[in-house]
């Protein structure tokens, strides 16, 4: 897995890779964690296009996002799920609670 | 015989091997002829429930998890998980969605996925005995 991010007029955008289940997320967590923390971005933005597989491992991943978005005043969004994933996304309710940009095909 | 194929796998409750589980059952269900959803529904559910047999049934070291597959009549996918743990103490608040007693990577949201992503899903625990898991999966037919 690699967090490659980017940071564009206060927009901190991370990419992420992989399969994110119980396993590794602890991984996904810290480093985006560690990412808002070194930008302070008023907006992060977690690029899922990447990301192959997620079970509710990656629900967790999100919220966690959330909860240090939302402790310094920023807000967040997800973009580019793939199939599998925005259905997991949608079976938990969470594109109730966040923006989630879906790639137009 | 009352299945057309069946496989079954036990392996000690090592988080790395969520991986190795999900795609051990995709494998198996590939000869069904899944769709890529459906395939992606099976691993979804399994991974769920292996990973709360992980998390929640061996709380003082490791044990093991067996699944057994088997294919049924009319293209249904039939999936036991079965772990020898604890138990679950309150299955009805277990199945609550966003409940969970796991680490800041769980959500909760497993037996929700778990009841969404397959036709039919049941789960049996009695406290110090253990924990099983029995979901099916209709596939449709591809002309």
């Amino acid at each position: 897995m690699h967090f490659t991010s980017y940071l564009q007029d206060s927009r901190l955008t991370v990419l992420l890779t992989g399969e994110i289940d119980h396993h590794c997320a602890k991984t996904y967590i810290t480093a985006i964690n560690s990412k808002i923390e070194a930008y302070s971005p008023g907006m992060c933005v977690l690029d899922f296009s990447g990301v192959t597989f997620m079970d509710s491992s990656g629900i967790a991943v999100v919220i966690n996002a959330l909860r240090t978005m939302n402790a310094s005043g920023g807000t967040l969004a997800v973009s580019s799920p793939q199939k599998q994933v925005m259905k997991v996304f949608r079976a938990s309710g969470i594109d109730k609670l966040i923006k989630i940009e879906e790639e137009v095909s | 015989m009352k299945f057309e194929n069946a496989m079954t796998l036990e392996f000690p409750s090592k988080s790395a091997n969520e991986c190795f589980a999900r795609s051990a059952v995709a494998c198996f269900a590939a000869q069904m002829d899944p769709t890529l959803e459906e395939l992606g529904d099976i691993r979804t559910a399994v991974s769920e429930a292996v990973t709360n047999c992980i998390v929640h049934a061996y709380p003082e070291g490791l044990g093991l998890i067996t699944i057994r597959c088997r294919i049924l009549k009319d293209n249904v996918l039939d999936i036991v998980i079965k772990d020898k743990g604890v138990g679950i103490e309150n299955v009805e608040q277990a199945r609550t969605p966003m409940f969970t007693t796991g680490g800041v990577e769980r959500s909760g949201m497993g037996f929700t996925i778990m009841e969404t992503f397959m036709t039919t899903f049941a789960v049996n625990s009695k406290s110090g005995v253990g924990t099983t898991v029995h979901m099916r999966r209709k596939l449709q037919r591809r002309k």
